[in-house]
């Protein structure tokens, strides 16, 4: 019986590699790049992802993950509601920047993943291993960095055991870092935690939190020409969504709208 | 070297069959029925860890009698299956019949290849989205195949709980609780004791739930769906 000769434990990106069929891995290798190391090949890995700005902050009940909603392709704009932030399972999501292809595809295996190993297992991974695996993940798609193609992820969970939200960052090499209060990502990552760095403070609540993420991303979008702000002619707002101990929630986007609308006439009395 | 006694296939299937019939038969049974909510999935099992039904995808469940090792290899074997194809298509073209069709071929030709047969019956067992109705696929020890209406039963009782059921089932818009009680006098029946809601291992794949349908319902919960009138 050769069912399981070749054993992936209960991972499915395991199992997908296993069987040479991982789409993040199967870069087009163009002109010996996959084998290039050292100084010369790394200056082609962009540091930091072009567009976008995704962020997550704790507050007292949790994390707030949010992020904007363009697309860009080169000087034009190629999207307006495109989705960066994705439920991953009932207690983490990640937010992308990044080359949006392998980006988008490197959240949804990661969802599968989730899954996949909750059900073989009949448990969930906790935080910690959660945030490692994405790590191993986003590694695997080194080959595609090196190429330009850089997809990186911000994550953020609830912690059932220590019970309180956490954010950890990534670098291109799968590098994984814990965040104890704030990150924000993408061209205009810089800009959103500046804005965060003034605003945040320990305890936070949920209308607190909300209002400074929303104003991080308003500030990323006004000086950083790859982040979109809200659309209120089409009514696009960015994505925020609340992870807390009784699991992701999405905020309403009534409610965000009303939260953009009170920022931009606050601004407007300022000018 | 000396040459094998011939034995005639028929001989050869007969015994594998006997000896796979013996082994389930050893075992405790699982009940599958369609109520309103959905499908409820009722196992007689002591254990609250090792678990005899499970999660396969979004709509299907999967419930394993017989030997454990063998059934919890195909177990994981189809959730891989499953998710390879939601992961490759989509999550809406997942359904019980490939997976049940995977399952049959694959036991059917350990059956028939390998010296010694799987000892184990399974259910595939999905929900059925809108009006659509729902599917139990029951798949046998040969890798026979069997699509049943209503209710489905595997394990060692199977049959005596089949005689049981069939004249007290009556639709599939019996409540989750009448389900339940049924299941369980089933059980009682063939078992010839009291099981408590301790000993049971209880799910359902709910109906009206978006998304992933599948729900444990914990012995707590089980024994207050027993027990209130």
């Amino acid at each position: 019986m050769s069912l399981f000769s070749d054993d992936h434990g209960s991972s499915f990106y395991d199992f997908l590699v296993s069987r040479g069929q991982d789409l993040l891995r199967d870069a087009p290798q163009a002109g010996g790049h996959a084998s290039a190391s050292g100084p010369q090949s790394s200056s082609n890995v962009p540091a930091f992802p072009h567009g976008t700005t995704v962020l997550a902050i704790r507050f007292q009940d949790g994390v707030l993950i949010a992020g904007d909603r363009q697309a860009t392709e080169g000087f034009q704009v190629s999207g307006r509601r495109i989705e960066k932030v994705f439920r991953t399972d009932a207690h983490s999501a990640v937010a992308i920047a990044g080359a949006a292809g392998p980006a988008i595809e490197l959240a949804r295996l990661f969802q599968v993943e989730l899954e996949h190993y909750e059900k073989l297992e009949g448990d969930v991974l906790s935080c910690e291993g959660k945030a490692n695996k994405l790590g191993q993940m986003v590694r695997g798609n080194l080959p595609m960095a090196f190429q330009g193609l850089v997809a990186i992820p911000l994550f953020a969970g609830y912690d059932l055991k220590r019970r309180e939200g956490r954010i950890f960052k990534y670098d291109v090499t799968g590098g994984r870092y814990e965040e104890t209060e704030y990150y924000a990502t993408g061209s205009g990552g810089k800009d959103a935690r500046d804005t965060m760095k003034q605003l945040y403070r320990r305890g936070l609540t949920e209308v607190q939190v909300l209002r400074i993420a929303l104003e991080a991303l308003y500030n990323a979008a006004e000086d950083d020409v790859g982040t979109g702000g809200p659309d209120l002619v089409r009514g696009i707002y960015p994505t925020v969504k609340f992870i807390a101990v009784d699991g992701l929630r999405d905020v309403e986007e009534s409610q965000i709208a009303a939260a953009c609308r009170t920022l931009i006439d606050e601004r407007r009395e300022r000018a | 070297m000396a040459l094998p006694y011939y034995v005639s296939p028929e001989q050869m299937m007969a015994d594998k069959a006997e000896y796979a019939k013996k082994g389930i038969a050893k075992g405790r049974s699982i009940v599958a029925m369609e109520c309103a909510d959905g499908v409820l999935l009722v196992a007689d099992n002591p254990s609250a860890s090792l678990h005899k039904i499970s999660e396969m995808y979004d709509r299907i469940a999967f419930a394993g009698a017989g030997k454990y090792n063998e059934f919890e290899m195909l177990r994981k074997a189809g959730i891989r299956h499953a998710d390879l194809k939601g992961y490759t298509y989509s999550r809406e073209d997942v359904a019980a019949k490939s997976l049940a069709n995977a399952y049959s071929q694959t036991i059917g030709s350990i059956f028939s290849a390998d010296p010694k047969p799987l000892e184990v019956e399974l259910l595939v067992v999905e929900v059925g989205q809108a009006e659509k109705p729902n599917e139990l696929y029951r798949i046998s020890f040969d890798g026979s195949i069997i699509d049943e209406r209503g209710v489905a039963v595997i394990g060692g009782k199977s049959e005596a709980l089949m005689t049981f059921l069939k004249s007290r089932w009556t639709s599939t818009s019996i409540s989750l609780r009448e389900a339940l009680r049924l299941s369980v006098d089933a059980l009682d029946t063939v078992t010839n004791q009291k099981l408590g809601a301790e000993v049971l291992e209880v799910a359902v794949l709910d109906r009206t739930r978006p998304g992933r349908t599948f729900r444990r319902i914990a012995s707590g919960e089980a024994r207050v769906l027993l027990n209130s009138p």
